[in-house]
């Protein structure tokens, strides 16, 4: 990002601001500018979401708000924002409140340790996949509040469903992504990306550990409350499960974390097992093009930026057609398939990648 | 019913959580009400409440005259009114003689057979839908709207279709809407096909379907279930074979039956049914192009039906039997109607069906049964 530093750098000193400062304010524009990417992402993706599925099954989908329906999740958020909170009389009132926040806020947190390129990377970290695992945990624990806040045996029902399934999927999912910590043998994202760089396209990780690829995608699937796992949420059976009580802002904070949720975790699938956000392509834009050393960073950077993007769009356009082909699991079978399935899967993988990983024969 | 509190091996008092699904919940296809006891995600106990769309059909009939209450038949069942229509006036002609033209029967048929198709298909998409699958209810209506335009455009209706009188049927088909009908006949093979494709054997939904819900031959028969239901768990029974009525004994076709009782069975049986309807309403189609003669039998005068006795009209409904049994006093108003549908039926096996599975069965048991409230209630 240096591109960039250097003339914010020259700006602060010319001016005279204090470094404390400067360095404090390039944090925050940074996070805000991140943090505004991924709502605008969501938007984007729920309405995709939707026309996508109207395809799927012959229809035409949000095609009123704008042109061609585009503005259509805009017109939705804005609903939601003028809707009137409602708290259940019974409620828990501060847990009630609690509960949307605990869900979303993990979800903005993660976001920000997600490398959009080389350069534009909020908080590196040495142990992101630990973290990022860690993280996307908790909102687990708000589905569980906000069930047992809420007052509703629905909501409770789908609060021990969410827990269920967190159990079920957490360790196979763990276990594909530990493959990629032993092949990389770091758990920094930026590390795991630049591995996966050193023989191009065949280097990628999706090659070696195709298994545990398959696994954390299913596991994700989970736990991003996607068909065909969509226990918690269950729309035919506990009628959306623990957002029954929600309105208006709340809600939408529920519905915003699912998506981001969905988002991110696409995003890191593409990090950890496609390469994330290096080009599968030999030769790149900004080696042809660019001239001068501030317009190649440039360059490069929305070169990277569209191909991690165009990598989790792929995936999410699996996420969606699963959703449109599949019916709902079972909680038990559910939690079946994935001890008996997918962890198994998960630790042979991890046995063929370590196996790979010793005996040299990972020659790419 | 079991006990509400129980106590657990260290002493703590252990209580079953009550849960009203009902009313208002997506899955109960209209307004029925369970009251549900469960352990956890496990069914303790179900106890259907019915009533909710009670309308008095039976006692509507008996301060209407016979043509005053034809149109009301089709609210019996609202998916399927050609069978309420046929019931009803089947049961007036056998009281009080009329003929219908061979035509008149042919027309009646095939309307019925498309119409079991549209029941089906509707049944088809909203059983996946409470499985948790989105898609297949768009394919299925996207067919079911083909047979609806068709409906629309002889009889006015998409739904209510009030269309048949005593002694044939209110107008001819024209060449027009046989075309639409056989064009439509020639596409469905291949939708059925697509769907199957989807579902047959789709993991997860054997998952949901297979061995689940079984109904043994003793109890459906004990509990009265007739129609798809009762064919699934292996009984030859289809009154279209056994007491042919209309034309169906001239009719080719085939009784799907299957032997496993579950959930699996009953959707397979459902889609075989679909492709003899297909059959049959073919064959009519075929009748109907090539022979001319009268749609109604002219000689009837409907408001001068005063018929003396009793009579009853056995039609095999999407949803079971159907019978309406007119008793008559010779007056122009009917003394009694008294309707008996399958649904109503199908309600009363929930709770033996339901016990000790799992809540997310609820719905995929109780969709598999196609309960219809409207017929429930009536």
């Amino acid at each position: 990002m240096e591109f960039v530093i250097q003339p914010y750098v020259e700006f602060m000193i010319e001016h005279k601001i204090p470094y404390v400062l400067a360095f404090s304010m390039w944090y925050v524009l940074e996070f805000l500018l991140i943090s505004v990417f991924l709502l605008i992402a969501v938007l984007i993706f729920i309405l995709a979401e939707r026309k996508l599925l109207a395809l799927f099954t012959v229809r035409k989908g949000p095609n009123r708000v704008g042109l061609g329906g585009c503005l259509q999740t805009v017109a939705d958020a804005i609903k939601l924002l003028f809707k009137e909170d409602l708290v259940p009389e019974k409620a828990d009132r501060f847990l009630f409140g609690l509960a949307p926040i605990v869900v979303f806020a993990p979800v903005m947190f993660v976001w920000t340790l997600l490398p959009f390129s080389m350069s534009i990377l909020p908080v590196k970290s040495d142990v992101g996949v630990l973290f990022f695992m860690a993280v996307m945990l908790i909102p687990v624990m708000g589905i569980l509040i906000a069930g047992f806040a809420s007052r509703n045996k629905y909501s409770l029902l789908a609060s021990f469903r969410a827990v269920v399934q967190l159990i079920s999927y957490e360790i196979p999912m763990m276990f594909a992504s530990l493959a990629v910590v032993v092949l990389s043998g770091s758990m920094s994202f930026i590390d795991i990306v630049t591995e996966q760089y050193k023989y191009g396209l065949l280097s990628w990780y999706v090659f070696p550990s195709f298994l545990g690829f398959l696994v954390f995608f299913i596991a994700s699937l989970a736990s991003m409350n996607r068909t065909p796992f969509d226990l918690h949420e269950a729309e035919s059976e506990l009628i959306s499960g623990h957002t029954v009580e929600y309105s208006g802002m709340k809600f939408a904070m529920f519905y915003m974390a699912e998506y981001a949720a969905a988002f991110i975790i696409c995003a890191f699938a593409s990090i950890m097992f496609l390469g994330g956000y290096m080009s599968p392509l030999p030769i790149s834009l900004a080696d042809l093009f660019a001239k001068s050393e501030l317009l190649y960073g440039i360059v490069l950077t929305c070169e990277q930026i569209f191909w991690l993007v165009l990598k989790t769009c792929l995936l999410l356009f699996v996420v969606i057609w699963i959703r449109a082909t599949l019916p709902r699991m079972r909680t038990d079978k559910f939690a079946e398939f994935s001890w008996k399935y997918l962890l198994p899967i998960s630790v042979v993988n991890l046995l063929i990648v370590c196996i790979i990983k010793l005996g040299g024969l990972y020659v790419f | 019913m079991l006990a509400a509190k129980t106590k657990d091996w260290f002493g703590m008092t252990k209580e079953l959580l009550k849960i009203n699904i009902g009313l208002q919940h997506p899955s109960t296809h209209g307004v029925l009400r369970l009251i549900t006891e469960l352990d956890g995600e496990t069914v303790k106990s179900v106890e259907p409440v019915i009533g909710y769309l009670h309308r008095g059909m039976e006692k509507l009939a008996e301060s209407r005259t016979y043509l005053q209450y034809l149109p009301m038949v089709d609210r019996v069942d609202y998916l399927s009114g050609f069978f309420c229509q046929e019931a009803f006036c089947s049961a007036v002609e056998k009281l009080s003689d009329i003929e219908v033209p061979e035509r008149a029967k042919y027309i009646r048929c095939l309307l019925m057979e498309l119409n079991r198709i549209t029941s089906h298909l509707l049944w088809l998409g909203t059983y996946l839908m409470d499985l948790g699958a989105s898609s297949p209810i768009f394919y299925a209506f996207r067919e079911r709207e083909m047979i609806l335009r068709i409906f629309e455009n002889l009889t006015g209706q998409r739904m209510m279709y009030n269309f048949h009188v005593f002694g044939g049927v209110k107008r001819d088909l024209s060449a027009e809407i046989l075309d639409e009908i056989e064009k439509f006949l020639e596409i469905f093979p291949e939708k059925i096909k697509e769907y199957e494709s989807i579902l047959t054997d789709n993991p997860i939904f054997l998952s949901r379907t297979k061995g689940l819900g079984i109904l043994t031959k003793n109890v459906a028969l004990n509990y009265s279930i007739t129609g798809a239901n009762l064919r699934a768990s292996g009984l030859n029974t289809d009154f279209r074979k056994q007491k042919p009525y209309l034309v169906y004994d001239k009719l080719d076709f085939e009784v799907s039956t299957e032997t496993a009782g579950d959930c699996y069975a009953r959707y397979l049986v459902r889609i075989a049914e679909m492709k003899q309807s297909q059959r049959i309403a073919a064959q009519c189609v075929d009748y109907l192009k090539n022979n001319s003669g009268e749609f109604k039998n002219s000689s009837v005068n409907p408001l001068a039906i005063k018929p003396q006795g009793e009579a009853s009209s056995f039609v095999e409904a999407p949803r079971g039997l159907m019978i309406c049994t007119v008793t008559a006093d010779g007056s122009e108003k009917p003394y009694r109607v008294k309707w008996r549908t399958g649904s109503f039926y199908s309600v009363q096996i929930l709770p033996e069906l339901l016990k000790d599975r799992n809540f997310a069965d609820i719905m995929a048991i109780f969709g598999s049964l196609d309960v219809i409230l409207s017929e429930v209630d009536r």
